[in-house]
């Protein structure tokens, strides 16, 4: 469905003021809107009014008089009249306050709401002074635990439908409703259904009282003790924007705030509750140097002094491909460049890679026309092409599931088994592991297609056309849909489709948090900062940066066959724990075992990094500025909320004092100086300056490369300038809703400010003095531009080349293992995070009954997995989500004796097993 | 009104009124098919499906029939509103769980398949091919009767594909409601229907004919309205309108019971027969027991204000009761008698009330349960002069101003229901109260 045009403008009188209104919008928001606030607290903008509470009765003029009524399911209509402040509407606000607060505790000196309690805000600012109310109020027990994460207290309640409607419409999880009558109705969930939801916590932020508190914040902090800072979440790519709150240097809670092209104010659980890692006493404090085999403290002086000899006396012995840099997916924009900079322009290598296998190849990501969320969700049709959405980028699952139940967005869906989206997918077509090409080019063929398709009946495939066929506009989902199957098949079947028609658009579902920013700055093989390739920018960066590689390095997998072999001698480990993300464990176990020097920047001792000779310590997210990049390319501000622990330095000045140890320069000295660079630099940053990123209308972000220098990325049919999409995007500075996120009034006082942007002289003078003008204008307030300077930059990477797959049929005794990430899984940050740790999905093999069946086996039992790569024991599990002939295995599950990255070879395009039963 | 309405004697004499919905009443087996069709029945279907559907709403026009549920708006009227739509459904309301009211419960067991008939005939007239016919929960024998005769009338031919060879057809499922009084709204019926909580929905849409049921065009109808559709298409909507007058045409069946000698249901003529009659007739109520006197009367069902005995002679007419600040409502009349405390009374119809709103609205969830306590209080002895005005204004905020009739700040009429008992006992029985509040205890406990 294409995005509706904007609705017409009615006028209303309020209070006795003409105010315009949307045509179709309920009063109470168009009132917000002319700043009239109506008290309320069922009505969510987010959500369907179901007018219970009664606190927005407004007295409206009908034919019969003044009559009070809900403002929040009553549309406007030009020529309302209405009053929000007659004596009518006094007795009747005062009358709910009052009866909201007839069976309301009033505990609240002990409650987690009071300070930031609509309930309390309300009664006050419209409620009656004290109660008449003298009988004994109801009682129940006090909280109930709904599921690990969410506690309720039924007394506090005040049954609103806030909870129970996301839950059931939102999120798509009915897990919780309304049970009994009159004052006795209660929440509840279903006997022995805990609240299992991802989404849970949005329930928790959306009470309008105490009632639903959540486990990690409960009794931690009181709203007056936090401080708060806007950020973006960083859990996965989506990137959605949050409220980081504090108190005493410990982070307190993460609140989700109302981003129109992403998250709409909603979170998934793990964003929300996994900052529990960033507080955790397991943090690297200290940098730490292997000396007689054992890892200890040391200085940040003797650590980079380490560092630099290991890495230099590689380059110097074996030459500058000796080196490698692994990861750079969770680090910030202006740490990748930065890291780009040293690997690429001072140690001159090209082995760089921020994915580790389980992403796709970086052409395939930059250089296909792109998409951003909105796009997919108002598109024709969408076509999944990747993971799990609902395990992978929960928040990215919520918008299309929202498309698709209340727009009719067409989805056709590819993938090995059935995903959280199956439910809401128009066509599923489950595909063997491995045999995506397959299926897309007999989608986008136009001759009948076989009888099975890489295991998919021809009927299918010709229904998935059909909801193709009256599609112009159609965007693909692309990311890896296993870990367990090589990328190619992947890389050939986003390659059919662009080249059957090359408008279709693509929105990379790549999960790692700024895996897209890392791109965009140069970590991967083959390109430079600005998603420019070697060839094409080795002469800018030349005259940038001193030097640049000369040829194309290697990607993860081929960096540590190097090092296996000897050949790679020093390893970078930025963030990145191959042994746990490989999707070749035995290869990460020996690329690290063959280095002969590896350096680790990271927060956390994993099983890599714990076999580093030299590790220095890495802030974490809300622990320093700088910007990230989600899976659009939408380019947001990072908040700073705490410090890091014990001398951690942000990723930027790691790489920054590295050079220095290095006996080089990288030309910055903060992050604000590495932010300017990247926009001089980066043809994909061109003109983003900090003035145009901190504008109030910019708040969400904006998306890079611009729609005009990204060829076929504009609209198809209507043909848009990048301009006019860009207007659409950043239209109107939203009211913010406190009830719908409290305490966000006061996050506005924390925003970045907008500066002045001080440009480093040496660099405008290296680029051109028109941009130093361009850059030195931004320090107003008021809307700023986004302006590409007129300066000759390389080109942006576009077009895709179709790597020739040939999976091997399987055979009628083995099992094609698919593994991929659940959302909660063994992970540093989840294992680090007390109230999720619990949640981790099992390592059990799940396969479909049929084949357990086939061995005579019951879910639970343990069997013997064998496959080329090894032969181990696993519990295997029934899972009607698996096809037949297939097995699941959870990407790093808990509790694991084999994981999936056991099994899996990097050399073969698909994984098979055998299970045998334990004799 | 003449001797001859008492449910049980065997036909009315010529100068009477018929008996319309309890013409089959007392017939051995009367809720068989059997016993059904050798006393003329769907003969008023045939009669339908040979005309054009709008003849068939018609005559019910004319018969201007009102609803018999309790908000008496007229039934062909509301046919008329139905938005055109490929689907539209039909759905009999049989929820009948107010505190009195038993008339529909026994129509149910008596007569099912009056009210097939009148299902098939509306449903034709509307154009509608499937039909819900929603009985409440609690009525094990007349869900069992209901079911058997929805299969009976498939196994006629008067449901199913082609009733009757007019090519017509009709499906009608039978649905047991799980025990909310609530759903007796319609739009909570709806919702239960589709399977949710019996939440009565909010109003715009305003009504289910522009959009109800699975959001489709949806007639609701009471089940006594049903019982009268087939004599009508009989005997013509002129001659219902004939009986009773001015706006309230026909006969109603009147649930009697409270301190009476004869409890029961009473069909009589509209208008045409009053409160004293229906009450102290010896062929219908009999008089109050023990001849005591009439303390006051509730007119029509829990929801409605009450009357004095001034008010006895009032006729039996939805304009008549309503002009003087009640309502016929669900057409259950409640006696009580001058042993009766009107505080206790009171507190009984709120605490009913309290257990069974719905919970959605604010006003009537909270102000219901904190009436009953107050009144409670007061009734054991512990109430204070001013919880008199506390109760008022408690009252006033579910519906403000306490006029008749009630201004309605919720999203059913459940919450501007609960002042009536409330205003009614303390503006008529004041004194009572203050008793209760000076004793310290109840002056007839």
């Amino acid at each position: 469905m294409p995005k509706p045009p904007p609705p017409e403008t009615v006028t209303i009188t309020i209070d006795g003021r003409q105010v315009p209104a949307l045509k179709g919008e309920m009063i109470i928001a168009a009132a917000e809107r002319a700043g009239v606030y109506i008290p309320r607290f069922c009505y969510h903008p987010r959500m369907k009014p179901v007018g219970m509470c009664r606190m927005c009765l407004v007295e409206l003029e009908g034919p019969r008089g003044p009559a009070l009524t809900p403002a929040c399911f009553v549309a406007v209509a030009d020529g309302q009249k209405m009053s929000t402040t007659s004596p009518g509407v006094k007795k009747a606000q005062d009358g709910v306050l009052e009866f909201l607060l007839v069976n309301h505790p009033l505990d609240c000196p002990v409650c987690d709401k009071g300070g930031e309690c609509p309930l309390q805000d309300q009664t006050l600012a419209y409620g009656p002074g004290e109660t008449r109310m003298v009988e004994e109020k109801r009682h129940w027990e006090k909280p109930i635990n709904l599921s690990e994460l969410v506690l309720l207290d039924r007394e506090r309640c005040i049954q609103c439908a806030r909870c129970t409607r996301f839950a059931a419409d939102v999120a798509g999880d009915a897990q919780i409703d309304f049970q009994s009558r009159g004052d006795k109705v209660e929440v509840a969930t279903f006997p022995n259904r805990p609240f299992t939801s991802y989404f849970s916590g949005n329930t928790v932020q959306i009470c309008p009282v105490g009632a639903l508190t959540a486990a990690p914040y409960r009794f931690r902090a009181r709203p007056w003790d936090i401080e708060q800072v806007e950020s973006t979440c960083t859990s996965c790519s989506v990137g959605c924007r949050v409220a980081v709150q504090s108190s005493s240097n410990m982070l307190t809670r993460y609140l989700g705030l109302d981003s129109e092209p992403v998250n709409h104010s909603w979170l998934c659980d793990k964003g929300r509750f996994d900052f529990e890692a960033v507080n955790s006493v397991e943090r690297i404090a200290h940098p730490l140097v292997r000396k007689n085999g054992e890892l200890v403290e040391a200085s940040w002086g003797e650590a980079l002094d380490a560092a630099a000899k290991g890495l230099g006396e590689a380059q110097d012995l074996h030459g500058a491909g000796s080196v490698a840099v692994l990861g750079g997916a969770r680090l910030a924009n202006e740490d990748a460049y930065a890291w780009a900079k040293l690997a690429k322009g001072v140690l001159g290598t090209d082995n760089v890679d921020c994915q580790l296998g389980d992403g796709l190849p970086a052409e395939a990501v930059l250089g296909l026309p792109r998409a951003t969320i909105d796009d997919a969700c108002y598109a024709d049709a969408v076509i999944l092409l990747g993971p799990d959405l609902k395990e992978e980028l929960p928040i990215l699952y919520l918008r299309l599931r929202e498309a698709v139940v209340d727009h009719g967005l067409k989805v056709v869906e590819l993938t090995p088994r059935l995903t959280g989206f199956t439910p809401y997918a128009t066509v599923t077509l489950p595909h063997l592991a491995g045999e995506s090409g397959a299926v897309m080019s007999a989608l986008v063929g136009d001759a009948a297609p076989a009888d099975m398709v890489g295991g998919v009946p021809a009927e299918y495939v010709v229904r998935a056309r059909e909801v193709l066929a009256g599609a112009d506009d159609i965007v693909v989902v692309l990311g890896r849909q296993s870990l367990a199957d090589g990328a190619d098949h992947i890389v050939a079947a986003a390659a059919a489709i662009h080249e059957a028609d090359g408008a279709v658009r693509f929105l990379p579902a790549l999960r790692r948090a700024n895996v897209m920013g890392a791109l965009d700055m140069g970590l991967a093989p083959g390109l430079l900062p600005g998603s420019v390739t070697l060839e094409d920018g080795g002469e800018w960066y030349t005259a940038a940066w001193g030097s640049v590689p000369a040829e194309r390095g290697l990607d993860a997998v081929g960096i540590c066959r190097e090092a296996a072999s000897g050949k790679v001698q020093a390893l970078v480990l930025l963030g990145a724990d191959p042994l746990a993300d490989l999707p070749d464990r035995e290869l990460a176990r020996r690329a690290l075992a063959g280095a002969g020097f590896v350096v680790a920047v990271d927060s956390f001792l994993t099983a890599s990094v714990e076999q580093a000779d030299v590790v220095l310590p890495a802030a974490m997210y809300s622990e320093r500025p700088g910007t990230t990049t989600n899976l659009e390319g939408r380019v947001t501000r990072l908040g700073q909320k705490i410090v890091p622990p014990g001398v951690a330095w942000p990723d930027w000045m790691i790489a920054v004092e590295l050079a220095v140890a290095l006996g080089a320069d990288l030309g910055v000295e903060t992050i604000e100086e590495l932010f300017d660079e990247i926009v001089l630099l980066a043809p994909s940053h061109a003109g983003l300056t900090r003035a145009v990123l901190d504008a109030r209308d910019h708040r969400d972000g904006l998306v890079v490369p611009r729609a005009p220098e990204m060829p076929g990325s504009s609209p198809p049919a209507s043909g848009d300038t990048g301009e006019t999409a860009l207007q659409d995007e950043t239209a109107g500075v939203r009211p913010l809703d406190p009830m719908s996120t409290p305490g966000v009034a006061a996050a506005e006082a924390h925003a970045v400010p907008v500066t002045a942007v001080a440009m480093d002289e040496r660099v405008a003078d290296r680029a051109g003095a028109d941009e130093a003008g361009e850059a030195g204008e931004g320090g107003s307030s008021t809307p700023v531009e986004w302006v590409a300077p007129a300066v000759r930059r390389p080109a942006v990477l576009s077009g895709l080349r179709a790597p020739a797959t040939h999976p091997p049929k399987p055979d009628g005794y083995s099992l094609r293992l698919v593994s991929a990430r659940m959302l909660y899984d063994g992970g540093t940050l989840v294992a680090h995070s007390p109230h999720l740790a619990g949640l981790a999905s099992s390592a059990s093999l799940r396969v479909h009954p049929t084949e357990l069946a086939r061995l005579g086996l019951s879910s639970g039992a343990s069997v013997r997995v064998i496959c080329a790569r090894t032969t181990t024991t696993m519990v295997v599990e029934v899972d009607r989500c698996v096809p037949t002939g297939a097995a699941f295995l959870p990407w790093n599950g808990a509790g694991a004796t084999a994981v999936a990255g056991d099994l899996i070879d990097a050399a073969s395009p698909v994984t098979d097993i055998r299970l045998e039963t334990l004799s | 009104m003449t001797a001859d309405s008492t449910p049980s004697s065997p036909s009315p004499s010529p100068t009477s009124p018929p008996r319309i919905v309890t013409a089959h009443w007392g017939r051995p087996d009367s809720w068989t098919l059997e016993s059904y069709l050798d006393h003329g029945g769907y003969t008023a279907l045939r009669r339908a499906v040979g005309v054009h559907p709008e003849e068939v709403t018609a005559q019910v026009l004319t018969a201007n029939l009102l609803g018999r549920g309790g908000a008496g708006f007229e039934a062909g009227r509301k046919w008329s509103m139905l938005r055109k739509a490929p689907t539209r459904y039909l759905v009999v309301n049989g929820d009948e769980s107010e505190p009195a009211t038993f008339k529909d419960h026994m129509l149910i067991e008596t007569n099912p398949h009056q009210i097939v008939e009148g299902v098939v005939i509306t449903a034709y007239a509307i154009q509608a091919t499937q039909a819900f016919i929603y009985v409440r929960g609690e009525f094990a024998l007349g869900i069992e009767r209901m079911t058997q005769a929805v299969n009976e009338a498939y196994a006629h031919g008067a449901i199913g594909n082609d009733v009757f060879g007019s090519g017509f057809s009709l499906d009608v499922v039978v649905h047991s409601g799980a025990g909310a009084y609530i759903c007796g709204d319609e739009t909570g019926l709806l919702e239960s229907l589709e399977g949710k909580r019996g939440f009565p929905r909010i109003k715009p849409p305003y009504f289910p004919a522009v959009m109800g049921l699975y959001n489709e065009p949806t007639i609701v109808n009471n089940v006594e309205t049903m019982s009268n559709i087939p004599w009508i298409l009989n005997n013509s909507g002129r001659s219902f309108a004939d009986l009773g007058q001015g706006r309230s045409t026909g006969t109603r069946l009147f649930a009697l019971s409270g301190h009476v000698k004869n409890p029961g249901n009473y069909e009589v003529e509209m208008v045409k027969t009053t409160f004293r009659d229906l009450i102290f007739d010896p062929q219908l109520g009999g008089g109050v027991r023990d001849d005591n006197a009439v303390k006051a009367f509730i007119p029509g069902g829990a929801s409605s204000y009450w009357f004095g005995p001034d008010l006895l002679d009032t006729p039996l007419g939805q304009e008549e009761v309503g002009k003087l600040g009640s309502m016929l409502g669900s057409g259950s009349i409640v006696v009580m008698d001058d042993t009766t405390c009107m505080v206790r009374a009171a507190w009984r119809l709120v605490r009913f009330f309290a257990r069974e709103s719905c919970g959605q609205c604010t006003p009537c969830r909270e102000g219901a349960g904190w009436l009953e306590k107050i009144l409670r209080r007061i009734e054991v002895g512990s109430g204070r002069e001013e919880d008199l005005d506390l109760l008022l204004d408690v009252c006033d905020n579910i519906a403000p101003g306490l006029t008749w009739p009630p201004k309605q700040t919720t999203i059913c009429p459940l919450g501007p229901s609960i002042p009536s008992p409330v205003n009614s006992a303390i503006r008529m029985f004041k004194d009572e109260f203050l008793v209760h509040i000076k004793e310290g205890a109840c002056p007839y406990a």
